[in-house]
């Protein structure tokens, strides 16, 4: 005990200067102090922290700390009173006097300002005089002058005057004097700056006032000038017709005025595009989708899905049934939901007439059953409906360019016809609704349709114009399959459905698979039963050349053209030809197989047997030498001739046509001459299409062998001169295209692929964090065994704190009970001392008297 | 006699006939009222009469009351002296006799009913003569069976004029018992020879009825359970043939080898064929025996070598037979229409086993893979994509013809060296030519086949691409797997906009047709 507390004295001895200097440990210790830790040995890697400590210098710290703190508690133990010393800068040592001093000042000055601030109506700070804002006398100098109250300002300017500068009590009386009438008691001086501060506080709100005032006239001003601006621009048309004379002087005016008037209005717009930058970006456009078709054709995915952005400028999608035209419907239906299919009063209007007879008209209507802000709306939309209804044709003319001969029908449509469908719910609805129509009504209504039901006008017409879709493909199928196919209607239909498509190619994709599926189910239970099948109706054809116009062909996989596709092939493969109409089906097939694969250039094997069979049921002779036919056409059978015609005459005046593909519908009993006319038809077609072939596989590398047969069959057909000329020409055609392709038999050779490289154990490489038992464990373990290891260094740390703090106030206070001894011991002392100087005393008195 | 009209009097009139000729001997005279039913015209009369009969005669078998032994004629019987219950169960016997020959006649009636009726009616009397036989066993525990009684029935079946598939059906079911059977198999044979002995057409009718009979004979594979007898036997006795399993082949082998003998024709031949490697080779006693008709069958060509293929595998497989020039032939099979037939999945099966030898000679296998490829140009999607793996096959197993695609440094021909219609493959110089006809498949419409197509474009993976789940894919699960695949993308779209039905100017379909 006495030696720790003999070194902690040395300790404090020792601290004393080095607290005095700045606390930090000195950057040259003395030797005496520094205590080595020598280490055994020296390990590559460990940082060693400890190596080097000073105990004399820590410890003379941890005693300084807890006589400041510990010490300070202890002897405050019992005492409930606290003093704080407030003094801003009091126990800072690092500040001298003098800045001390200006701080303090700063800060009551802060303190006063922020005093004051809860009052100031203004938001920015500000300099006063006497509570008044110096900035605000300046202004207020100016604002007295404008506003001619002089005589205040002498007065004010005097009182002021003598406020700033009379100060003391020589200049109290004489004031006292001058407003004794006033006021009989003589104000204090701080009464008399109240009042000045209130009086100009007043003054100042005044001016607020004043100022709201002049803002509001203005505003007012600009409104009266609006309202006269518009009474300008219309009046000027009565003094035009009324006087001669004045005619021209106010016409330039109002032109001027005009001028002026449509200028403020107009907004700034892009530039309108010339013709040339309109067909580049047109080419551009083309060219992206061309590009990225190609990129389908390889079949190369990119990883990145891309959105197509196929809205074409003339897509109907885009704000073109926005238009007036349609909102008005849209309002009138919303006025009256209930009444079907009334035709709209002003449609027969013409439309270039007075707004203020149609306005009226529109209003009368629409009064019986809307507010007025709807009838506004009417009457408005119903006058710009006249200037729409042109642009509206142009826009649509693209779509409709091939029925421009029925304009005027159709114009006679429109004025019969309702304006608003409902969309259908059902096929059998949208059949009422078309059938019996003619053709311009129908596509009438089906665009009406459309437009009643944009996706953008309800949440509903989505689903509901999805739905029409599969319903107009249904109706189309039920054109094909009339007798006789109403094909014109389908022709014009197939626009609407590419409109359609364009908008929903997710709903109609699947409308398109599900109408090919049925079509498949159909034709594989016939060829489960009986092996084959015999060639679906027109609709199926009809389904497969639309599908053929919405989705682009020459993708390596589409998910409708695919199968689609495969559609085709079970069409030439499975479906043995049988009769004429049979003949026509087949090769319609063909073409479409060929229009799919027109630009991917893709190999059909399918097409080129079919090709074979109808060349061989056109071949005069029996089987030859070089091909072999290839199911569904068989070498021997009743159809084997089916194509060959022997009449002379017929062959004579046979004259090339178009097969029609209503033939391929229904197939009404033809004459004798016709129907032979009709077989040297579909050989022409037959031999077109071979040529085609031809020059589509040319580049391909089994080129020969793939057409050999077709050579062999073609030979014989040669052979014989009964043909009429054009095909005798038509197959020499042929057979010399077949001649020209180039043989290329270069040898196949694999692609070089990289060599893989040989299997090599890679050492398994582990991280070590620290060595020791705390490796090879998860990151959470080892962090939990950190936390666990500092947890016990904390708490043994703490221990040993508290442990010092013990012995600190153990110390304390055995020095507190010595001190307390040895005065004890002291005044005993003194005491004896003083008893005993007193027995002394007494005892020589006694000595003295014995002596006396 | 007199009956009362309709079948609701016909039968009680029937009914109190059987019961009197049942109840004493002296009313036997009735037999014939009931036999005279039983020629009437009238469906539903006849059919009551059918019943009346198999009460009758069930009964009278039952009883004994029916002459065992070899029937004598009835002339000599009753001009003879016998005693008068012998008289009557000869005369009983032989009027049993006019009955059955009458069902017999009755299983050719128009309406399926009384055909049906007649032949249970047959086979109930048959199981009743079996378990009272009609002849005297020879020795103790002698074997019967109403062999004559049942050959009646196998030749109605068989008729020469008539379908019976739906009849045979119904008898099917009585071949579930090994003695039915066992006697179906020897009645067939004979029926079948006699029908066929001079007689230079036969009709298809005939052969049709023939072949539903024999190959609704199926034989157990093992001898342990042939123990289902129709007829009910005190005992079995091993003595026995139709006990042993070895008869029953030997019977069924004689019944096949006797059918086809002839010269089926081909579709029959076709059904034949189609059964032979699961339900007659391994029954057969002696297969090799079946090899006459099976190179026979293979030597047709088309279709029908193609199902001989499997006959004949089977007989090279197992029992060693030697067949010269079979992959010549085999090569010659190889013609455009094998993709599009109906057996094409077990011609390639097989065909894949055939060539799966890895000691075939390069030539071989390579004039193989080049015909194949060369047929591929005219074959439909769901055989490329069968095919070409195949051909790929061929190529992995042979290293030595790796040289069809990939030929280094190899000299540019003028024409492809491969000889399409040389019928020896040795000498079609396959080994010189390359696969451009796979080139060219990769350009296919499909992109299933394309891809398919495109893998001899890099040097060909080691393990080989089991064909086996391609083999039965078929164009519509193609598309149905085609609708059924999602793209990544949403669908992409035609920028061009239609005009038309019949689309552009330029597109064949508006060149070569017209709306109107």
């Amino acid at each position: 005990m006495g030696k720790a507390r003999s070194a902690g004295a040395r300790g404090k001895a020792l601290g004393a200067p080095a607290g005095a200097r700045s606390g930090r440990a000195r950057p040259n210790p003395n030797p005496f102090e520094v205590k080595v830790n020598r280490q055994k040995f020296q390990v590559l890697g460990r940082k060693t922290r400890h190596d080097v400590g000073m105990p004399g210098v820590s410890r003379a710290r941890a005693l300084q700390k807890r006589t400041q703190t510990l010490l300070k508690e202890y002897k405050e133990r019992d005492k409930s009173n606290v003093f704080t010393d407030k003094r801003f800068g009091e126990y800072d040592s690092n500040l001298s006097p003098e800045e001390k001093m200006l701080k303090r000042f700063a800060l009551e000055q802060q303190r006063q300002h922020e005093k004051k601030s809860i009052y100031n109506l203004n938001e920015d700070e500000e300099l006063t005089h006497y509570g008044q804002s110096l900035a605000d006398i300046e202004k207020h100098n100016d604002i007295v002058d404008s506003d001619s109250d002089a005589e205040d300002r002498g007065v004010l300017s005097a009182e002021l005057t003598a406020a700033h500068f009379g100060g003391g009590g020589g200049l109290l009386p004489k004031k006292a004097q001058q407003q004794g009438q006033e006021a009989e008691k003589p104000k204090s001086r701080r009464e008399l700056i109240e009042e000045l501060i209130a009086r100009s506080k007043q003054e100042k709100r005044e001016r607020q006032a004043q100022r709201e005032d002049a803002l509001e006239l203005t505003e007012k001003l600009d409104q009266d000038w609006k309202e006269i601006q518009t009474l300008l621009a219309l009046r000027t048309a009565k003094p035009e017709s009324g006087r001669e004379q004045e005619k021209r002087r106010p016409d330039t005016y109002d032109i001027m005025v005009r001028e002026l008037g449509f200028e403020m209005k107009a907004q700034p717009s892009n530039r309108l595009k010339t013709e040339e930058e309109l067909a580049k970006e047109e080419q551009e456009r083309l060219k992206r989708l061309e590009a990225e078709r190609r990129r389908r054709m390889l079949g190369k995915e990119d990883g990145v899905p891309r959105r197509p952005e196929h809205t074409s400028a003339d897509d109907l999608s885009d704000g073109f049934v926005l238009d007036k035209d349609d909102r008005r419907t849209l309002s009138y239906k919303d006025g009256r939901m209930h009444v079907e299919d009334e035709p709209r009063p002003e449609a027969s209007d013409d439309e270039s007439g007075d707004g203020g007879g149609e306005g009226s008209s529109a209003g009368g209507s629409e009064e019986s059953d809307g507010p007025d802000s709807h009838s506004d709306l009417g009457s408005d939309a119903g006058s710009d409906a006249g200037h729409e209804r042109p642009a509206e044709e142009q826009r649509l003319t693209p779509v409709k360019r091939s029925s421009t001969g029925g304009q005027d029908v159709q114009e006679a449509a429109r004025a019969e016809l309702p304006y608003t469908f409902a969309a259908p719910e059902s096929y059998k609805e949208l059949k009422s609704l078309l059938s019996g129509k003619p053709v311009e009504e129908q596509l009438l209504v089906v665009e009406r349709i459309q437009k009643c039901n944009h996706p953008s006008l309800a949440v509903g017409n989505k689903a509901k114009l999805e739905k029409l879709f599969g319903f107009l493909l249904e109706y189309v199928g039920d054109l094909a399959t009339k007798d006789p196919p109403d094909l014109g209607v389908i022709d014009k239909l197939v626009v609407q459905l590419y409109n359609l498509c364009q908008m929903f190619p997710e709903s109609a994709s699947y409308s398109m698979k599900f109408v090919l599926r049925d079509a498949m189910h159909e034709m594989e239970g016939m060829v489960e039963t009986t092996g084959r099948a015999a060639f679906p109706g027109l609709d199926v054809l009809v389904y497969l050349k639309v599908a053929g116009l919405l989705f682009p062909t020459s993708d390596f996989w589409h998910p409708v053209v695919t199968p689609a596709l495969l559609c085709l092939s079970q069409l030439l493969t499975k479906c043995p030809v049988l009769s004429l109409p049979d003949v026509v089906k087949g090769l319609f097939v063909c073409c479409l197989f060929l229009d799919y694969v027109s630009l991917s250039q893709r190999f059909i094997p399918e097409l080129l047997n079919f090709l074979l069979g109808i060349l061989y049921i056109a071949a005069p002779g029996r089987p030859g030498q070089g091909y072999s036919l290839v199911p569904p056409f068989r070498a021997l059978g009743k159809n084997a001739g089916l194509l060959w015609v022997s009449d002379a005459e017929d062959v004579a005046t046979w004259q090339r046509r178009s097969l029609s593909l209503r033939w391929a519908g229904s197939w009404k009993a033809q004459t004798r001459t016709e129907a032979n006319h009709t077989r040297l038809s579909c050989l022409a077609v037959c031999l077109a299409l071979v040529k085609r072939c031809v020059l589509l596989y040319g580049a391909l590398p089994a080129f020969h062998d793939i057409v050999r047969p077709l050579k062999a069959l073609l030979a014989q057909h040669l052979a014989d001169c009964s043909r009429p000329l054009e095909i005798q020409e038509l197959t020499r055609g042929v057979l010399t295209d077949m001649e020209k392709q180039p043989t290329r038999c270069r040898p196949l050779v694999c692609e070089k692929s990289k060599p893989v490289p040989l299997k090599l154990f890679t050492p398994r490489l582990v991280r070590v964090l620290e060595f020791g038992r705390k490796q090879g464990s998860s990151r959470e373990e080892q962090e939990r065994r950190r936390l666990i290891h500092k947890h016990k260094r904390e708490f043994k740390g703490a221990v040993r704190e508290i442990r010092r703090d013990n012995q600190f106030l153990a110390r304390m206070q055995l020095a507190e009970i010595r001190e307390r001894d040895a005065e004890r011991k002291r005044k005993v002392k003194q005491l004896f001392n003083s008893l005993a100087t007193q027995e002394g005393e007494w005892k020589a008195l006694k000595r003295k008297k014995f002596q006396k | 006699m007199e009956l009362e009209a309709g079948p609701e009097g016909a039968r009680r009139a029937l009914g109190r006939l059987v019961e009197a000729v049942l109840a004493s001997r002296g009313e036997a005279n009735a037999v014939f009222d009931i036999l005279a039913v039983l020629q009437s015209e009238d469906q539903e009369e006849i059919q009551e009469a059918v019943h009346a009969c198999s009460r009758l005669f069930g009964a009278l078998l039952a009883r004994g009351e029916l002459f065992v032994g070899q029937l004598p004629s009835e002339e000599m019987v009753m001009a003879g002296s016998q005693g008068a219950t012998r008289k009557y169960k000869v005369w009983m016997r032989h009027r049993y006799h006019s009955c059955c020959n009458r069902l017999g006649e009755l299983l050719a009636y128009p309406s399926f009913q009384v055909k049906e009726l007649a032949l249970s009616t047959l086979m109930k009397l048959v199981q009743l003569e079996g378990a009272h036989p009609l002849e005297k066993p020879k020795w103790e525990g002698n074997y019967l069976f109403p062999r004559q009684l049942f050959k009646l029935v196998v030749e109605g079946l068989l008729s020469l004029e008539e379908d019976h598939s739906l009849l045979l059906s119904q008898f099917r079911e009585y071949l579930e018992h090994d003695d039915i059977r066992y006697h179906t198999m020897q009645a067939a044979s004979d029926t079948v020879a006699r029908v066929t002995d001079g007689r230079p057409e036969v009709p298809l009718t005939f052969w049709n009825n023939a072949f539903t009979l024999l190959s609704s004979v199926s034989l157990p594979r093992q001898e342990s359970d042939l123990s289902s007898f129709y007829i009910k036997h005190a005992g079995l006795s091993d003595k026995w043939k139709v006990v042993h399993l070895k008869e029953h082949r030997k019977a069924f082998q004689v019944m096949w080898l006797g059918f086809l003998k002839h010269q089926l024709p081909l579709r029959i031949c076709k059904k034949v064929l189609v059964i032979m490697h699961d339900s007659i080779l391994p029954h057969l006693a002696q297969p090799t025996l079946m090899i006459d008709f099976l190179t026979r069958a293979y030597d047709i060509g088309g279709a029908i070598s193609l199902l001989a293929l499997n006959g004949l595998f089977i007989l090279i497989h197992k029992h060693n037979l030697e067949y010269p020039d079979f992959y010549r032939k085999l090569y010659s099979l190889l013609d455009p229409s094998v993709f599009h037939v109906k057996y094409r999945a077990r011609f390639f099966h097989l065909a894949d086993l055939f060539l799966s030898s890895s000691h075939l000679p390069a030539y071989l296998v390579a004039a193989f893979a080049k015909r194949l490829a060369r047929l591929a140009l005219t074959a439909p999607p769901e055989a490329l994509l069968m095919v070409l793996p195949f051909i790929c096959n061929l190529l992995r197993r042979h290293p030595a013809c790796r040289v069809l695609v990939h030929r280094p440094r190899g000299p540019e021909l003028d024409a492809d060296p491969y000889d399409p219609e040389e019928e020896d493959p040795a000498q079609s110089r396959a080994l010189e030519s390359s696969l451009w006809e796979l080139q060219a498949l990769q350009q296919h419409y499909h992109p299933e086949v394309s891809k398919a197509a495109s893998v001899i474009n890099q040097a060909l993976s080691v393990p080989e691409a089991s064909i086996a789940p391609l083999l039965e894919l078929t164009a519509f699960e193609i598309f149905e797997r085609d609708l059924k695949k999602k793209g990544p993308e949403s669908v992409p779209l035609e920028f061009i906009p239609a005009q038309g039905l019949l689309g552009r100017r330029d597109d064949l379909c508006a060149q070569h047709f017209t709306l109107s």
